[in-house]
């Protein structure tokens, strides 16, 4: 009965070797990282790796990372909705060209992201002389952190919704206005619960790169001790120091954090599932 | 609510949607914008609504410009071409939604709206689905949640968006039956817009026939249907024969033989002699014995004889287009028309344009 066969079904050999591709290419180059990070963290035993992960240093690092990730989030999801309910839902010129600018901070090398705000808010930049005038400090401090790592992370929620909203179209806000509904309340009771799953999407994908970000950061930050290193940074300060029990700890903290995300997500879309399917449908 | 439109004007960018329409809608009244896609019906329904602003000119219920009040303002149920039905709510909570974002102060007691909703649920017969999402529901279903959500605002005018283009054929006769009961009932002013004009013809009290943003002719569906204004509602209202034809001082030549016609606007038709365009309805072309009076000869060229008429195209001598003809099944049976076989055919009624009438 040949006939019979799906003609979409493939013979079980490929199907296996497909797979088999599959898990193996994940294992090489997903799962095997992970593991040698939590294994040479955990080389000389858990003692050790509390120690790394407890010194005032690490301490201060890792509470760096959580306030700069705590402005750059909220921050950029606030923008990433406005902005992408400007561009779903209404006609305007230049509409294009918001999306372009975007888009940027994905094009640009995080480096040149960094370097543009040493240009703008450092001793010899645009505005430099003047916050030094009025004792104010952006590059190598806090707020320098905070700006390149709002920049960096700009795109994500944005990015998320826009194609979300596209498909979703204007006719349920339509509906909601000829129902009687104010602005907020046709934003709080049909837009958002329509894109809260993109959203939270967007946001988690936000908060890892706010949480990761290297490159931008180390450029404005100084690496003063302390004071305005966050993880990544102090990893690899660590690392070049030859202290890897500590550089891997630090390591292994933050890749703990990204799993934590995911498992956050997969439990959310576990319990709300059924929402879910209805909202994507 | 009587509803009048006035001078209303809409462009987009540089295309005019609407062009100077003037509209007047009685109170009970249930009225289809009737025309093809493009001729900016759907647009006109949205200016009523409040979805959409005029460019110029103004919107009067009851005598009030309606113009400066908002969707929301103006108690107009709107149903949407593709329902627009909350897709994150249950039924009940999308028939609830128009009483629960009423300002407190006004709003009523939750269990008023619970009461409110089932009521309208069982009005549209749903009361068993009330806790199923829009994605559970078939798409007649879906169209009455549609309905219940806008009457629950208690509107004083029904403004409906293609409401039935995307269900199929039986279900669609149903509804179309139900929505003319409720309307009815409910003492309801209704506007429909469809590009069906069969539905226009069976469910409106009377029909807007519309055509590039401007008004083609309004009429109760008899007018339109056996008097068309012009060659456009001809056309677009049911199956139409065109036949060129020539004018002769009034005197209309058809096929080489003078017919009796009726021309348009006799007194505008140029004198002497010029071109025109004949319509004339499957119905009014009648099977006759050779030699009767304006007969001309034919051939049959097709025959669909299945349903209640039979449907003939016949070809006259020395014309390439085929002409359609419809014949009772009674009839059809008792003449016994053959493909190939001869005829003589004359057409009891004709409307005549000259050609300078054509777009």
């Amino acid at each position: 009965m040949r006939l019979r066969i799906n003609p979409i079904t493939e013979t079980p050999a490929v199907k296996f070797t497909l797979l088999g591709i599959g898990l193996l290419y994940i294992a090489l180059f997903l799962v095997l990282p992970v593991v040698a990070v939590f294994n040479e963290a955990l080389r000389k035993g858990f003692g050790a790796y509390f120690v790394a992960i407890s010194d005032p240093i690490a301490l201060s690092a890792i509470k760096l990372t959580f306030i700069t990730a705590a402005i750059a989030v909220p921050a950029n999801l606030i923008f990433g909705v406005a902005a992408s309910w400007a561009v779903a839902k209404f006609d305007f010129r230049g509409k294009s060209f918001l999306i372009t600018l975007i888009d940027l901070p994905f094009s640009v090398s995080p480096v040149v992201s960094g370097l543009v705000y040493v240009l703008l808010f450092g001793a010899q930049g645009l505005v430099g002389p003047w916050l030094q005038a009025h004792d104010i400090q952006i590059v190598f401090a806090v707020p320098g952190i905070v700006l390149a790592t709002i920049f960096v992370t700009f795109p994500f929620v944005a990015r998320e919704l826009i194609p979300l909203m596209q498909e979703q179209g204007t006719e349920e806000e339509e509906a909601a206005r000829s129902l009687g509904a104010d602005g907020w309340q046709t934003f709080f009771r049909v837009t958002l619960p329509n894109i809260k799953w993109g959203l939270l999407y967007g946001v988690l994908l936000c908060n890892a790169r706010a949480m990761g970000e290297f490159g931008a950061v180390s450029v404005v930050s100084g690496k003063i001790r302390g004071l305005t290193n966050t993880m990544p940074l102090h990893v690899e300060i660590l690392y070049n120091e030859y202290n890897m029990v500590a550089a891997f700890a630090v390591a292994s903290l933050l890749a703990s954090l990204a799993l934590v995300t995911l498992v956050a997500k997969g439990l959310l879309e576990w319990r709300y599932g059924h929402e879910l399917g209805v909202a994507r449908t | 609510m009587v509803i009048e439109v006035r001078n209303v004007d809409k462009n987009f960018d540089t295309f005019k949607a609407l062009n100077n329409l003037n509209l007047k809608i009685e109170r009970g009244e249930l009225v289809a914008l009737l025309g093809p896609s493009g001729s900016g019906k759907t647009t006109l329904l949205r200016i009523i609504s409040g979805l959409e602003f005029a460019s110029a000119g103004s919107i009067f219920f009851d005598g009030q410009d309606a113009g400066t009040r908002h969707v929301g303002e103006r108690r107009v149920g709107f149903v949407f071409q593709h329902y627009a039905l909350f897709r994150h709510m249950t039924v009940f909570e999308n028939v609830a939604f128009g009483l629960r974002v009423v300002p407190r102060a006004r709003r009523l007691s939750n269990t008023d709206i619970k009461k409110r909703v089932l009521s309208l649920l069982s009005l549209v017969q749903l009361d068993r689905l009330s806790e199923r999402y829009p994605t559970q529901l078939s798409g007649g279903q879906r169209q009455r949640v549609a309905l219940a959500r806008a009457l629950a605002i208690e509107p004083l005018v029904l403004l409906l968006d293609e409401p039935f283009g995307a269900l199929d054929a039986k279900v669609r006769k149903e509804l179309r039956r139900w929505l003319r009961r409720l309307h009815d009932e409910m003492g309801l002013t209704s506007i429909f817009v469809t590009h069906d004009q069969e539905e226009a013809l069976e469910l409106a009290d009377r029909v807007v026939v519309m055509n590039k943003g401007k008004i083609e002719q309004i009429g109760t569906p008899e007018e339109v249907y056996d008097q068309p204004a012009t060659p456009f509602v001809y056309e677009f209202l049911g199956n139409v024969n065109r036949i060129d034809c020539t004018i002769n001082d009034g005197k209309v030549h058809l096929w080489g033989v003078q017919v009796i016609a009726e021309t348009q606007d006799g007194g505008k038709c140029p004198s002497g002699t010029v071109p025109g365009f004949a319509y004339i309805r499957p119905h009014d072309i009648d099977f006759v014995e050779k030699g009767t009076e304006h007969a001309v000869p034919a051939i049959v060229r097709h025959v669909a004889a299945a349903g209640p008429t039979a449907r003939i195209e016949i070809q006259i001598e020395g014309i390439p287009n085929f002409i359609e003809a419809d014949l009772s099944r009674k009839r059809y049976l008792e003449l016994g028309y053959k493909i190939g076989q001869n005829v003589f055919v004359s057409a009891r009624a004709a409307r005549v344009f000259p050609a300078s009438a054509a777009e």
